[in-house]
This record gives structure tokens, sequence and C-alpha cells, in this order.
């Protein structure tokens, strides 16, 4: 006959693993959805605010430097590029596209500023998404 | 509403944004992660100043 204590130790490790996998599974979506959201879930309040803030700030600066949000094309390799990098802001690129925001100015330089602003913050979120899963997976503290 | 930042202050603020996430992302502890912040935006600002060096010296 099985030792009950067993069993129950047995079961807890069992529930707890599921739910390390279920969050493995979460936090990196939450993350890149929403910025920060990946580590708020874990209970990481303030190094989810300040990624959260990074790439806002870097997002919001970008648009308001009058820099372009790339939409989906299949043309040139770097605006398939830019795309793939937008698209690592989440919510706030579709947000983006929704608003008609990021139409992008040629004739100023800054402008121009603002659209690599943009592709580098989508491009920080997956960073922030990875380190979210990481956490989750016990890899990191 | 859009705003101008000169070219220095814009690549003060991206190098702000990254490092953060750099620092936040790359290191385990909150010391680590403060020190290679810090080490990260030096580095960005640091580089900023030496490329405008160097442009300028091509210029002249």
């Amino acid at each position: 006959m099985a030792n009950p204590q067993n069993t129950t130790v047995a079961g807890r490790a069992t529930s707890a693993s599921g739910a390390a996998g279920s969050m493995a599974v979460i936090a990196p979506i939450a993350g890149w959805l929403l910025p920060g959201l990946g580590h708020f879930i874990q209970r990481c309040w303030i190094r989810g605010l300040l990624l959260m803030l990074a790439v806002f700030i870097m997002f919001f600066a970008g648009l308001g430097m009058q820099g372009k949000v790339y939409s989906f094309n299949t043309g040139d390799l770097l605006d398939m590029l830019g795309f793939v990098g937008d698209f690592g802001t989440g919510v706030l690129y579709f947000i983006a596209k929704a608003m008609d925001w990021g139409i992008g100015n040629i004739h100023n330089a800054i402008a121009d500023y603002g659209t690599k602003y943009i592709v580098v913050s989508g491009l920080l979120n997956v960073i922030a998404a990875a380190d979210a899963y990481h956490i989750a997976i016990g890899k990191k503290q | 509403m859009t705003f101008q930042l000169s070219h220095f202050s814009a690549a003060v603020l991206f190098a702000l944004c990254a490092s953060t996430v750099f620092g936040i992302t790359q290191r385990n502890t909150p010391r680590d992660m403060l020190r290679y912040g810090a080490y990260c935006f030096m580095l960005f600002v640091a580089g900023v100043i030496v490329a405008s060096w160097v442009m300028w010296l091509v210029k002249h």
C-alpha cells in the first residue's frame, strides 16, 4: 500500500510543475501582448513597471517624432524586418494601426529616428517577454 | 502630438530605455541589474560621443 504522505507530496509536486508549465506559456505571451505584464503576473512588480515604462516611452516617443509604423508586407526586406520589430510591441502595435498612428514623415530627419525607436521598442519587448519566460521556468529568480 | 528632439537627446533617451531593459533582463540580482544597466548606458553615450567626434574629424 502506498504511503499517503508520499502520495500527497507527489501530488503537490505534480500540481506545482503543472502551474509552472502553464506559467511558462502564459507569461511570455502576456509579456508580449502588454509590455511588463509577463512580470506582473509573476509578482515582479518593479521589474515589470520599469520594462513597461521603457517600452512605452520608446514607442510613444517614436510616434511623437513622427516615426513610421510598418504594416505587414512582402516587399523590401528591411520593410519586412521593420514589421517584425514593430509587431513585437504587441497591443501597442494594434492600437497604433487601429488609430492610424505612425504614418511617417519622409521630410523630417528626426522622423527616421522615430521609426527606429518604434522598431527597437518592439525588439526590447520581445527580450522582456523572453525574460518573463526564464523567470517562469525557474532559470532566473 | 509631435515633438522634436536633438540628435544627442534622442540618442540619450534611446540609451536610457535600452539599458533599462538590458539591465533587468541580462542579470539576476537587483544590484547586478543596476550595475549592468549603468554600464550599458555609459557605453551607449560614450559610443555616441566618440562617433560624433569621428564624424567631426572626417568632415574637417
